[in-house]
């Protein structure tokens, strides 16, 4: 049986699992794909690459198709986001120096931190993060809004180099994907402070994307990876699956790292400060359960509209969050399916049943840590 | 000449610096800088105001590159990714080339058009050179790596060097696999036994 190949860029993070596992536990090859996983040093790279036509699909930070879509950025293009690859799994941390001048703040404090950062003295807070249109970029914005006498300069930072970028003194604090932030607090130069999820409870951090042409001509390959990602997605849910996901994951050929640097991501037991006990973070980071794979039409245009698109923009944007193909492609292998597309994104402050194909569905609590709530309907 | 061109070239490796810089010098191009290391690209950005930047495309700073395009953009400045896309061939060429150039101020076409064929010309040689180290380096493991399986084939079971690689090459063919993965397969499986 002829299989199709399938070029996937992707960035070495921990949230890259559904991807390395849909084609390390055959669950593409079970869709007859070949999936060929390409490594790529940076997310202009992979935008490139995926842009040029060298890539079919790819792991993006979910902002990136959004930006493409409504031509921000480096390489305007038509991008679709098939689905979300996963939901949190950011930690925002300070330099130790920063740590000691603002005293004992409660870790996962969004509130209090952004308080007592604000009475610090000095120059403008340096933050690194990855990538100017990143899920990361967008939190510190929303979250330093509430602040206005905060100062703070945005610095982007490639995820490998940040422990050292804190170690030199070039940044203060940085948001960043695992296992990044563990890097640094294992190095001891830095405090993690609170995790994305403490600014915004249910966060697209990652999603699979293609270009818009690649997508309309290619509708069998689409559908056939977005069954083995959702397939892979829910086998990483399960807990008794952690131990084999972070032994693949630390393997040469993916992330090339230490298990332990692996483990926090998917077990949510972060080490906040080097030579403590881990803390345990609930729904640290998500990658099927309450419809995470969900790409929720509301979710883009919350981005469309924190990167200051007009409403033109913002349909543009819901336009590229296929909600459409993913019933399309998911319904035939029981996936549950929320009844609406689009939600008020910040109105859920507990878990919340709602109606859903198969009855109904829980939802994750998706509040802002300032209470706001966007509704683009 | 168009010696009035400002051109920064992004690299880490002394060695492909000099030989960007000859490679410019040679087509002209003498206003040129170097940078090895992110921590002073802001600066030298702002600074030098460099009219077209040049960095590899495997190279982590790019993204950094990016967001210092974004911050320094005024509205008329034109910010392009390998020139401009629309101009697809030498878009393709820089791109599998391994080179991506940033038009940090707005620039007629057929200007920067002779810098980046300069640069990919020299880009191409580089990474051949950089493909052949690596296979010669990979190649230099897979021996040691087979020679080591060998070893353990020929303590264990007596055979003779020629015997010991026999076995391997006949398990490979009749696996269908290549000797050195049998030959990886055997040491690891020798290293959890021992």
């Amino acid at each position: 049986m002829s299989q199709t190949v399938l070029n996937c860029g992707y960035v070495p993070l921990v949230d890259c699992a559904p991807l390395v596992i849909a084609k390390e536990l055959g669950f593409a090859g079970e869709e007859g794909l070949a999936l060929n996983l390409v490594r790529q040093p940076s997310w202009s790279a992979l935008r490139d690459m995926l842009a040029l036509g060298h890539l079919d699909v790819a792991q993006m930070l979910s902002p990136m198709p959004v930006a493409m879509s409504i031509g921000l950025g480096g390489l305007p293009a038509r991008v679709d986001t098939l689905m979300v690859l996963s939901v949190n799994g950011t930690v925002f941390g300070v330099s130790n120096d920063v740590a000691l001048d603002i005293g004992a703040v409660p870790f996962g404090d969004a509130k209090a931190l952004l308080s007592a950062l604000s009475t610090r003295k000095g120059t403008a807070l340096r933050v690194g993060v990855p990538f100017h249109y990143s899920m990361h970029r967008l939190l510190l914005s929303l979250w330093t809004s509430n602040a206005p006498d905060l100062q703070i300069e945005e610095i982007t930072v490639p995820p490998p180099r940040m422990a050292d970028a804190v170690a030199d003194g070039f940044v203060d604090a940085f948001w960043v994907g695992e296992p990044w932030g563990s890097v640094a607090v294992g190095q001891d130069v830095a405090q993690l402070m609170m995790t994305g999820k403490d600014v915004w409870q249910f966060a697209p951090e990652k999603v699979l994307a293609a270009r818009h042409d690649w997508v309309e001509g290619n509708g069998d390959a689409a559908a056939q990876l977005m069954r083995a990602v959702y397939k892979a997605s829910a086998w990483l849910d399960a807990k008794k699956n952690t131990p084999l996901a972070v032994e693949i994951l630390a393997r040469s050929e993916h992330l090339s790292m230490s298990p332990d640097l692996i483990d926090p991501a998917l077990s949510g037991d972060i080490v906040t400060k080097r030579n403590t006990a881990p803390t345990p973070v609930g729904r640290f980071l998500q990658f099927h359960k309450h419809a995470a794979t969900f790409p929720w039409r509301s979710q883009a245009a919350w981005i469309a509209s924190q990167l200051g698109a007009d409403a033109v923009g913002i349909e543009k944007a819901k336009a590229c969050f296929r909600a459409d193909l993913y019933r399309q492609n998911l319904a035939g292998i029981g996936a549950d399916m929320p009844g609406a597309s689009e939600k008020e994104e910040g109105a859920l402050h507990f878990e919340t049943a709602v109606a859903s194909s198969r009855g109904h569905m829980i939802l994750s609590p998706d509040a802002f840590f300032d209470g706001r709530t966007y509704d683009f309907s | 000449m168009n010696q009035d061109l400002r051109i920064l070239v992004v690299e880490p490796d002394p060695e492909r610096v000099r030989a960007i810089f000859d490679a410019l010098k040679d087509a002209g191009w003498s206003d040129v800088k170097a940078l090895g290391h992110m921590s002073a690209l802001d600066r030298t950005v702002k600074e030098f105001a460099p009219d077209i930047v040049l960095i590899d495309l495997a190279n982590p700073d790019r993204d950094t590159l990016e967001h210092i395009s974004h911050a320094t953009e005024t509205s008329k400045r034109a910010v392009a990714l390998f020139v401009d896309e629309t101009d697809d061939i030498l878009t393709q060429a820089a791109l599998s080339a391994g080179v991506s150039a940033y038009v940090v101020d707005g620039l007629k076409m057929d200007r920067i058009k002779s810098v980046l064929e300069t640069a990919i010309a020299r880009f191409k040689i580089m990474r051949q050179i950089q493909s052949e180290l690596d296979a010669a380096k990979q190649a230099l493991e897979d021996r040691k790596t087979i020679d080591r399986a060998k070893g353990i084939l020929m303590r264990r079971r007596g055979f003779s060097e020629d015997d010991a690689y026999n076995l391997l090459r006949k398990t490979a063919m009749s696996q269908n696999r290549k000797v050195i993965h049998v030959a990886h397969a055997l040491v690891t499986a020798a290293e959890l036994l021992s």
